[in-house]
């Protein structure tokens, strides 16, 4: 292409045109072979999940599958639902308010996915180690989530993730 | 060229038109060899058998499993079980895999002490460390195939280590997993995956070897070949050395494939994958264990990330780190205690990634990961400025025979 001599350019001209359309030809076909790796559309179809919360007491916790990933429901005690509003959230690594976390105070609906490296936090059962602010613990990497599932000390990066949801009546969710 | 004369008329008949046995003979009878080649080298040859294991018995396997979330665990236990031999040829592969590990380990090893990475070997090097990569793939896969709960949730948390990198990390996931989570198209993709990486570690192998053939081995002395009194033929001097090698080999793997074919799995890995429940004790296999310390040492977790593929990223770039021209240890009295203190300092990391990430083990690993990168980083480049090499010899036969002209005619080595 550094050839300045008439004829030259015009050939290059065609080579580089024809390598371009080449290229993007390539491309055209590339996509589709990428994109059959993503979710298929019954993966997709599995998309949402209903719950009926009305049967989780208070201080109880419930581990719901969606996505194929476990979803925490925790019905929060009026202790915990103080604690994690009398939070400073100037001091949290992903700061939060607690209300922006939950649609009702009382019920705390969460992914339950360390946002580390994808283990299982513990803490739904009332015997597991709930770590140092009484939330859930990771026993992966160490990682300590507040009553309210936000980070507080250990390697992972945000909060637990709250799922997209609605109240589709009193007592019903529907997550996704 | 004037190809070798094979009495064989058929022989004769096909090389002319197929020249396999004059490639052969050039590659194995022809093919000089440096003659002070000591045990270590032993372990290239080896790696390449253990590969062929590997394929054999991974090709048996795939005919009895089923790459699917309900049977994948079944199947293998029907494999243990049920199919003829199914328990042999699953622990040769399990087992093999380990092995194949420590072998290419003590491999890399040899290449790192006699400075096997300089020139003009820094592509042979490099192909080296793909293979290492690749290696490193195939075993991750394979580990998820029996779809157990080590199989899930190591599976769970190297994916998850591509939802560090920015912007395109959750989409990366989303793409490797087939879903939202790890799942049966996970399952299906990793053994599609798993039957393939092998075959192309076969053809880079192949380039390894092509690599190898245009200057030869290495030797203990790090010198090059000055002439034919310097060599021996490949075959049968060298095959036959590598055969004994593989006779012990083989008599440590089989000990360990019939006595305690279990020594290196972990028991977690024996009860069904549940995507609800995470074992308390994550480990990998022991093999990526000084990875995953590096991994673990670090407290950000995309800088953690980063870290431990530059473990192996700074392999790739070894042979413009080093530049003292020197090849081996034998000659270069710092390099050869630094060596052994990097070493050391790889069992460390190993030990360290086995153990929960708490303590005096965090500040260890701390401590071992930042060795790890000074060895690379700032050590080797100072040593090529300030280390005194000893004398070198003037030739591969000098040391034996006194004189570096003199002939190979009779030697005992």
């Amino acid at each position: 292409m550094a050839e300045t001599h008439e004829g030259a350019t015009r050939r290059d001209f065609i080579h580089v045109a024809s390598a371009t359309m080449g290229a993007v030809g390539a491309a055209c076909v590339a996509w589709p072979l990428i994109d059959q790796m993503n979710p298929a559309a019954d993966t997709l179809a599995l998309a949402t999940t209903e719950f009926d919360v009305s049967g989780v007491e208070e201080g109880m916790a419930v581990t719901i599958v969606w996505r194929g990933k476990p979803v925490f429901v925790r019905h929060r005690t009026a202790k915990e639902i103080e604690e994690a509003g009398a939070v400073d959230i100037n001091d949290l690594p992903d700061p939060e308010t607690d209300g922006a976390r939950a649609a009702k105070p009382e019920m705390l609906v969460l992914v339950g996915v360390c946002t580390h490296l994808g283990c299982v936090p513990l803490g739904q059962k009332a015997t597991d180690p709930r770590g140092e602010w009484g939330g859930w613990f990771c026993p992966c990497h160490g990682s300590h989530y507040d009553t309210s599932g936000r980070i507080r000390k250990g390697p992972a990066p945000t909060n637990l993730p709250v799922p997209p949801y609605e109240y589709i009546s009193d007592t019903v969710i529907r997550i996704g | 060229m004037s190809g070798p004369n094979f009495s064989n008329p058929v022989v004769r008949w096909i090389d002319h038109r197929l020249p396999v046995f004059t490639f052969m003979h050039h590659e194995m009878h022809e093919y000089p060899t440096p003659k002070n080649l000591n045990y270590w080298w032993n372990f290239g040859s080896l790696a390449g058998i253990v590969l062929v294991i590997m394929l054999l018995t991974g090709i048996i396997l795939a005919m009895h499993y089923t790459p699917h979330v309900d049977y994948a665990f079944q199947s293998v236990e029907r494999i243990m079980r049920d199919v003829n031999y199914g328990w042999l040829i699953r622990y040769i592969h399990a087992n093999g895999a380990s092995f194949f590990f420590i072998v290419v380990y003590i491999h890399i090893f040899r290449g790192l002490y006699y400075g096997s990475y300089k020139a003009p070997r820094e592509l042979l090097w490099m192909l080296g460390v793909v293979i290492l990569l690749l290696m490193m793939a195939t075993a991750f896969m394979g580990y998820v195939l029996p779809w157990g709960q080590m199989s899930f949730w190591g599976a769970t948390v190297i994916t998850n280590l591509f939802s560090a990198l920015p912007g395109v990390g959750e989409w990366i996931v989303t793409l490797l997993w087939g879903g939202f989570s790890v799942d049966n198209p996970t399952l299906n993709r990793f053994f599609s995956l798993h039957y393939l990486l092998p075959f192309v570690i076969v053809g880079v192998v192949v380039l390894h070897i092509v690599a190898l053939h245009r200057f030869g081995s290495n030797n203990p002395l790090g010198i090059d070949v000055r002439g034919k009194q310097d060599s021996i033929p490949f075959h049968p001097y060298y095959t036959v050395k590598d055969m004994f090698g593989l006779g012990v080999f083989l008599t440590i793997f089989a000990a360990v494939v019939f006595f305690m074919p279990n020594a290196m799995g972990h028991p977690d890995n024996y009860i069904p994958a549940n995507p609800l429940v995470t074992p308390a004790h994550i480990v990998p296999e022991w093999y990526f264990l000084p990875f995953y310390a590096i991994l673990r040492a670090v407290p950000d977790k995309l800088l953690g990330v980063l870290a431990m593929f530059a473990a192996i990223a700074v392999l790739f770039i070894l042979p413009w780190l080093d530049r003292s021209p020197v090849r081996s240890a034998t000659f270069r009295p710092l390099f050869k205690i630094f060596f052994w203190i990097f070493a050391a300092n790889c069992v460390l990391l190993t030990y360290l990634g086995g153990k929960p990430a708490e303590g005096i083990y965090v500040i260890l690993s701390r401590l071992a990961t930042v060795y790890y990168f000074f060895h690379f980083l700032i050590l080797l480049p100072g040593l090529s400025i300030f280390e005194t090499p000893k004398p070198l010899p003037r030739s591969i036969s000098q040391p034996v025979l006194g004189s570096g002209t003199a002939g190979a005619s009779k030697e005992n080595s």
